[in-house]
């Protein structure tokens, strides 16, 4: 096995993690909003420990899906830029861009925390397209959390552009901000040896055999769930990661309701 | 008005009608179709052989290697564009994650398991039906497998728990969570666990000891269907 596998399981089972943390820490959370005022119509950067994510939200006008004519959407899209991580290659994104995109989408989606009809311009006409872009500036682990929260704020932080019902005025922003009714947070939990815990730093995070990423409504129901990693879990793991999730999830609700 | 009884009438814990059938590409190494309601999909596997180009090889075991993909007909609205889409291929990285777990492929360095998943019908369910197949599929082509690996998406509907739900329920304007699941029926260890759509943490518990019956059930069929392949072998 891989030494430094070896070393976290290690520590691991005399309950320790690399950096001291408890199983159910997070590391240092900062939130800085409309870090791109001027251009982007919402953004926010956001730190978790090293890890250092900056988001942007764009309007952009467009015409609704034939099964959905009289909703909106989001576009969710991450990408994993070279300057983040050694490991990070040039190019179109990779499966490991697809996921965190997918899955910070399916977050916000499934959450219903942004009412889709409302972003509805024209029923079969006009529609919202809210794009929310999504870029990792360093990576020290746990991304899916960082992604998830970057683009959060991000939305928070959005103004709708002026639209007089032809052409959007991008220099013009209004103060409308998006219905956001919810804040569905993104708990990602990882399994070392027998040892659960959250908010993986980089090591942690190359070398887990298996993670659950939840996404959790202020409510405390669960809207989205994505389990990866190269191993199985058992039903007991599970249930545990979820109860961990759902507690873990207020630390980062409290730091995203602050402004 | 909740939803309590099913739209085709099925009780919670009911799947839909089922068929598996091993050996159906012939020049595969190991083929299965499975169908559910009317969800088909065919898996083939070719493989172990040499992986190119080099630098994707493992030196120390075999990979796994899933496609996943819809037919451009296969459902039951519009045309299906040709091609991987970022959901085709998130599905295809979950199959392999699904099926991993499972294979034994230390004794094949250097080389690629390869399984093709096409979707000809799709009806819900589509990524759990490919795991199915594919994990007959393996079976079938001998790779080195420690378990069977079943699969069936589950939904909590109104706050109910329902196995193997239908496009409708998906679709179902109330509140509906899918949650495909895929378990290692041996072990009992859960190898694909995704969900979209809001349920509790109770719920969540509920949906894993329904979703171990549903698998109990697939895998009964999985190891019919490859015995049936090698009976009327000692007949000869």
């Amino acid at each position: 096995m891989n030494i430094l596998k070896k070393h976290l399981i290690d520590l691991g089972s005399k309950g320790f993690r690399e950096d001291g943390r408890g199983y159910d820490e997070y590391r240092n959370i900062t939130i800085k909003y409309g870090v791109s005022a001027k251009a982007a119509e919402g953004s926010a950067m956001i730190t978790i420990g090293d890890t250092e994510v900056v988001a942007g939200v764009k309007f952009e006008v467009g015409t609704p899906f034939p099964d959905t004519p009289d909703a909106g959407t989001i576009i969710v899209n991450v990408e994993l830029l070279p300057l983040a991580s050694g490991e990070f290659e040039s190019g179109p994104p990779g499966i490991d861009a697809i996921e965190l995109s997918r899955v910070v989408d399916r977050g916000i989606r499934e959450s219903g925390a942004l009412d889709f009809k409302k972003l509805c311009i024209t029923p079969g006409e006009k529609m919202w397209m809210i794009y929310i872009d999504v870029y990792p500036l360093n990576d020290d682990g746990n991304l899916f959390d960082a992604c998830a929260l970057a683009a959060l704020a991000a939305l928070k932080d959005a103004r709708f552009p002026q639209y007089d019902g032809t052409k959007i005025s991008y220099d013009k922003r209004t103060n409308t901000p998006l219905p956001l009714t919810d804040l569905p947070i993104s708990c990602t939990v990882r399994k070392l040896g027998d040892k659960i815990f959250i908010d993986p730093s980089k090591n942690e995070d190359y070398l887990t055999d298996s993670r659950i990423t939840f996404a959790i409504n202020k409510d405390g129901t669960l809207c989205a769930m994505q389990k990866g990693g190269e191993l199985g879990l058992n039903v007991e793991d599970i249930k545990e990661m979820a109860r961990i999730a759902i507690k873990s999830s207020k630390t980062i609700r409290k730091e995203l309701e602050k402004k | 008005m909740s939803y309590t009884k099913r739209f085709d009438g099925r009780k919670a814990d009911e799947l839909r009608p089922m068929e598996a059938k091993v050996g159906v590409v012939k020049n595969a190494d190991g083929s299965a179709m499975f169908k559910i309601g009317k969800t088909i999909a065919v898996a083939a596997v070719y493989g172990p052989r040499e992986l190119r180009p080099q630098f994707l090889q493992n030196q120390t075991k075999g990979i796994l290697r899933c496609n996943y993909n819809m037919l451009a007909f296969s459902g039951a609205g519009e045309r299906v564009r040709p091609g991987p889409s970022r959901r085709s291929r998130e599905i295809s990285m979950i199959t392999e994650k699904a099926l991993s777990p499972v294979l034994n492929l230390d004794d094949f360095p250097g080389s690629v398991v390869d399984v093709f998943v096409e979707l000809i019908q799709t009806d819900a369910g589509t990524r759990c039906a490919g795991i199915t197949a594919a994990a007959m599929a393996l079976a079938h082509a001998g790779v080195p497998m420690r378990d069977m690996v079943s699969a069936v998406a589950l939904g909590v509907i109104d706050g109910d728990i329902f196995v193997d739900l239908s496009k409708q329920e998906e679709d179902y304007e109330g509140s509906v969570a899918d949650i495909p699941v895929a378990i290692s029926t041996s072990t009992g260890k859960v190898t694909l666990l995704q969900a979209d759509g809001s349920f509790t943490e109770e719920q969540l518990g509920e949906v894993l000891e329904a979703a171990k019956g549903a698998c109990e059930k697939i895998k009964e069929l999985q190891v019919k269907a490859l015995k049936e392949v090698y009976q009327g072998a000692g007949e000869e």
